[in-house]
This record gives C-alpha cells, sequence and structure tokens, in this order.
C-alpha cells in the first residue's frame, strides 16, 4: 500500500539514510523511534509536506514523490491535532468536503454521522480552543477521516494526552482500524503503544532504519543494542561464539549454539531475571550467581531493581509486593537466576 | 502588610514616567499652543484640508500597495528557509536604515531621464518628479519594511502544521492561504497596514526632494514654519496629529482582539 523506497534528505542539522520501508494494506505500521531519529519527517514526505531530497513514494502501486500533497490522498493527525482555531468543531470536520464531489446534503450527513461515530456531537458548535486534549484528537481524526484517505498518517497522536484519555483514543484507533481496514502509518517513540495497535514496525534510530518486522518480533529479538534497549531489554552484554558453544563471559555463562550464527551480544529482559533470597538446593543450575542489591526504583506496582555483580550492572523488574515480601531493599545480597531460553542472542 | 518594593522596581517605574513625559510633553505642547480661532480658521483653508488630504489619501495608498506586494514576501520569509534569507532580510529593512533625504535621491536618479528605467517609465506615461505617483513611490518605499515586518511576525505565530492538514484536506497552496493563513493573520495585516500608514504619513525628507509639490501635510508644515513661524505651522500639526490619532485608533480597535478572546487566550 505504502512503498518508501531509499527516501534521504539532508537537512543542516540532520540526515535520512536510505530508508526503505513497505506498508502493507489494511496493515497499522508503526514507526518508532526517539525524539529526532527523522521519524515526522518520513510521515510528512509521505503526506507531501516535508522535503525529499532523493527516493521515491507510492502509494496503491502508484508513485506520488513529486505530487502535491492536496492529489496524494493521504491524511495526517499530529499529535497537537493541528485544528483550524478560527472554526468550530463541526467547520473542522467540514473542511475539505469542500473539495469532494458530494451534494451539500450528503456533506452534512456524513458530517453528522463523523461527529456522532466520535462521540463528539454535543461539541459541534464548539469553540476548538476551549476541548480537551482528548476531544481535540477525536476531532482531528474525524476530520483526517472525513475526505476518506487512503492511508491515515499519524503523528504521536496520544503522546500529549493525559492517561485516561490516552486509553480512550487507544481502543478508538484499533477500534477504527479494524471496522474500516484503515491503512495506517503511526509514529510514535512509546513502544508499549506499537505493541497495542500496530502489527508491524521499523526502529529508527539517527536517520536510519536500525530494525524493521513484526511488532512483537522487534520487541522479543532486538537486531542491535540500540533497539534492545529501546524495547526495554535493559540487561545487554557483550557474547561470543566459539566450538558450538555460546559464552557471556562477564556473567560466566556457556551454552551450546543450536546452530545460532556468532553472536556478538547477549539481552534480558528485567522482568525474565529472577530474584531469590537464597541459593537453591540444585547448585549446578544454569545461569545462577549472588548479587548485591545497590538501589530501586519505585514505579508504584513493580520496581526496578538495580543489582551489582563483580563489575555488572543488571536491572531486574519484579512486583512490589513480592519484594516487600521477601523483605529486600538496597544492600540486600540475593541470588539471581536467568532462565536459559529467556537470553536473547544477536 | 503590602512586601517592601526593590530599588529595581522603582527605577523601572521612574524611567516609564520619564519617557511618557519625553514623549507627551512637546506633543501636548503642541496641540495646547493654538487658540481655538486659529484652529478653526486653519481647519477652513483649502490648502491645509488639501495637504492633509494628500498625506493621508497617499498614505492609505501606499499601505495597499504594501500590502499587495508585500504580503507574499513577508509569507515567503516566515515560511521558507532559503540560501541568502539573511540578506534578503536586511535589503527590505534598508529604508529604515538609510537617511530618507538619500531615498529620495536615489529614487529620483532612477526615475529621471538619464537612467533606462526613468525613460521606460515616462515612455508610458508615469512621471514621479513633482507628482502624487511620486509621493505614493516615496511612501512605498518607506512604508514596505514596516508592513513586511509586521506580518512576517504574525505569520510566523501561526503553526506551519495547520497549512499541511489543510493541504492533506484538499485545499491546493492558494486555497490553503485564503481558508486558513489569512483568517488568522489578518489582525496582523492590519497591524501592518497600520504602521506602514503611520510611518508613511509622518515621511517628510524623502518626499520634499521627489516632490515639493503637490504638498502634502509634513512639507506645508515645514513651509509655514519657514516662512511665517511657528505660530503659523502649529495648527496644521494639530489637524494632521488629530486626524492621524482619529485614524489609527479606529484601526487599532479592530486590530485588538475581541475581550471574551483576550481572556482565553
Amino acid at each position: 500500500m505504502i512503498r518508501i523506497e531509499q527516501l534521504s534528505m539532508d537537512l543542516p542539522d540532520f540526515s535520512l539514510n536510505n530508508v526503505d520501508i513497505h506498508v502493507r494494506e489494511g496493515e497499522f505500521f508503526a514507526l518508532l523511534g526517539p525524539t529526532g531519529a527523522g521519524k515526522t519527517l518520513i510521515l510528512e514526505s509521505v503526506a507531501g509536506v516535508g522535503p525529499v531530497h532523493s527516493g521515491r513514494i507510492f502509494v496503491d502501486g502508484a508513485e506520488i514523490t513529486r505530487l502535491p500533497p492536496e492529489r496524494r490522498g493521504v491524511g495526517i493527525v499530529y499529535q497537537d491535532a493541528g485544528l483550524f482555531p478560527h472554526l468550530n468543531v463541526e467547520k473542522n470536520i467540514a473542511y475539505g468536503l469542500r473539495y469532494q464531489k458530494k451534494t451539500e446534503k450528503k456533506r452534512l450527513d456524513w458530517v453528522k454521522w463523523l461527529m456522532e461515530r466520535f462521540g463528539i456531537a454535543p461539541l459541534a458548535g464548539r469553540s476548538v480552543e476551549n476541548l480537551s486534549g482528548g476531544e481535540k484528537q477525536r476531532v482531528a481524526l474525524a476530520r483526517a477521516l472525513s475526505v476518506k484517505p487512503r492511508v491515515l498518517l499519524l503523528d504521536e497522536p496520544l503522546s500529549a494526552l493525559d492517561p485516561a484519555f490516552r486509553e480512550d483514543l487507544r481502543n478508538l484507533l484499533k477500534e477504527l482500524h479494524s471496522q474500516l481496514s484503515l491503512t495506517c502509518l503511526m509514529v510514535t517513540h512509546d513502544f508499549s503503544e506499537a505493541l497495542f495497535l500496530s502489527q508491524r514496525a521499523a526502529v529508527l534510530n539517527k536517520g536510519g532504519v536500525e530494525q524493521c518486522g513484526g511488532v512483537k518480533d522487534i520487541f522479543n529479538r532486538p537486531a542491535s543494542p540500540f533497539v534492545a534497549h529501546f524495547v526495554g531489554m535493559k540487561n545487554v552484554f557483550p557474547a561470543c561464539g566459539e566450538n558450538g558453544q555460546v559464552r557471556v563471559d562477564c556473567l560466566n555463562l556457556s551454552m551450546p549454539s543450536n546452530g545460532r550464527p556468532e553472536p556478538k551480544y547477549a539481552a534480558v529482559r528485567p522482568e525474565h531475571l529472577l530474584l531469590l533470597e537464597r541459593k537453591p538446593v540444585q547448585d549446578n543450575q544454569f545461569g545462577l550467581f549472588p548479587a548485591e542489591i545497590r538501589g530501586m526504583v519505585d514505579y508504584g506496582i513493580f520496581c526496578e531493581v538495580l543489582l551489582d555483580y563483580q563489575d555488572q550492572t543488571l536491572v531486574a523488574a519484579a512486583a512490589k509486593s513480592a519484594l516487600m515480601s521477601m523483605g529486600l531493599d538496597a544492600g540486600a545480597k540475593v541470588w539471581v537466576e536467568i532462565p536459559q531460553d529467556r537470553i536473547h542472542f544477536f | 502588610m503590602p512586601v517592601k518594593k526593590e530599588p529595581f522596581f522603582w527605577l523601572t517605574l521612574s524611567s516609564a514616567g520619564i519617557i511618557l513625559a519625553f514623549i507627551l510633553l512637546p506633543l501636548v505642547h503642541v496641540i495646547a499652543a493654538p487658540s481655538m480661532e486659529s484652529l478653526w480658521e486653519t481647519f477652513n483653508d483649502k490648502d491645509v484640508r488639501k495637504a492633509i488630504w494628500l498625506s493621508i489619501s497617499t498614505s492609505g495608498l501606499a499601505a495597499i500597495i504594501s500590502l499587495v506586494a508585500g504580503t507574499p514576501t513577508a509569507y515567503l520569509l516566515a515560511r521558507k528557509e532559503f540560501p541568502g534569507k539573511r540578506l534578503v532580510e536586511s535589503v527590505v529593512d534598508l529604508p529604515i536604515m538609510i537617511p530618507h533625504p538619500i531615498i529620495g535621491i536615489a529614487i529620483l536618479s532612477i526615475a529621471g531621464r538619464n537612467h533606462w528605467f526613468g525613460r521606460a517609465i515616462q515612455s508610458i506615461g508615469v512621471e514621479i518628479m513633482g507628482t502624487t505617483t511620486g509621493i505614493v513611490t516615496v511612501l512605498t518605499f518607506v512604508g514596505l519594511p514596516f508592513y513586511i515586518n509586521t506580518v512576517k511576525a504574525g505569520l510566523e505565530s501561526i503553526p506551519e502544521r495547520l497549512e499541511k492538514v489543510s493541504r492533506s484536506l484538499g485545499a491546493s497552496q492558494t486555497q490553503t492561504f485564503f481558508r486558513v493563513v489569512f483568517p488568522l493573520a489578518w489582525r496582523s495585516m492590519l497591524a501592518g497596514l497600520i504602521m506602514c500608514c503611520a510611518r508613511a504619513i509622518s515621511e517628510f525628507g524623502a518626499i520634499v526632494i521627489v516632490a515639493y509639490h503637490p504638498m502634502v501635510a509634513p512639507v506645508l508644515i515645514y513651509e509655514r514654519f519657514t516662512a511665517y513661524g511657528l505660530k503659523y505651522s502649529q495648527p496644521v500639526a494639530v489637524w494632521l496629529i488629530l486626524v492621524s490619532l482619529a485614524l489609527f485608533l479606529g484601526l487599532r480597535f479592530i486590530t485588538l482582539p475581541s475581550a471574551s478572546k483576550a481572556k482565553t487566550g
């Protein structure tokens, strides 16, 4: 549906390098990355409102690289909603319908249907400046969909919202995507949003694609230390392989390679580290070592536990209630277990 | 008990007081000096009325020309980054910095028969020296930077994303300008017109070189001052101040946001 080929641009303080992305028809695709990775630039170049210095963009098989934005059939919703402040809610939604071949009655009916579908009908005559963040995003979504775009581009649509509104809108997006079979390309720096909404994703870093694939695959099997950190796999260590074995020397771990290509890194998610009060009876257990708790970061329901083992720092995550029942705190000695099947080599 | 004010507070307060007095004292004196009889007599003077009308009409025309010619330039400078942009901005600001008699001389030197441009415009019947056209040309020249800079600042305050969204909804660039940019920028455009007009009405140095006649109000005031003295120039000055004030206050009233908007904004 959307094919981006070798997209590059050179800006005074940033460059995008040969980006290739393919979004399938009806797919929800996430463009992930930290601030300044080039995500919005890609989105805007698909919409035709950003620069393209080289490369090509296709929608539905037709090249749109040089087409003006109004002829692309691509809708866009920004983080700040981008509502026209001089128009009320209804007029914002109806803005693009002037350029559609529809009778006045059909336009009015369509706007009314959209307002009802998005739960904003009571706001029709209200000024957009007095709406909440969630209401603004609903209006922006209704406005973008009013012209029935072939593709919907979403630029961090949830990040400026309060948690309650965010969940609400996230569910609405999911619902709309499946009901209308929309092809969506969403920019976000929040991996949990991508996990919830999208089927596939690309992780960007410094203007290049670090990894592209199924969103669950990226989550479980990151291909680089950057992606590992980005998806929350906070324990990344150098690894090596020889004679049919893979080794993580800094943790004194060694296991059969099982045909894996020679890895450079081993990574473990914090929630996959098991904390034990005392040493288990089986002494020769794999991935078992003593550590000292250096500190804890309280996230409410769970805590991140910083552990010192030799000259390494590991991060574990555990339910706060579990830590309390074990009576663990900074300075305590614990045993750490890393299950073999939870170690990801790349 | 109120908090004791720091010396800095009194410094700001006294500085504001001194500046207000510096601006208002001479103006109030000029307005208060002429008697009602002399003001009425001056009002009935055909030459004075003609000069004030010429000042206002030529300034208004210069402002309209600035609106038509300056708005696209202001838009370009507000929205686009291009090599040499700073140079273009400096060129736009040049009329503010150059002494105005030099502007008059410069305009005359290219509008005369000795220059190809002068010959070209004269061949199509446009005369600069000693004409209303010359006055409008000079006023546009000195007023344009004020219009462009005011509108540019206004356009910069409108998020470019609104235009991008408009384009994605099917509007062309021109349609976007008239449906999104203009409704949000018209106040700054009106403010630009006022600035341009205000600058044009007060212009003297360049006009006196390009077109001493027909006489605009500042030239008439100067002539009466040099020929008859302060007493005869003051009533004309008062009328010019009053008419300009009425005009600008009226326009400023339109450009101010409504009370409810100001509160929510």
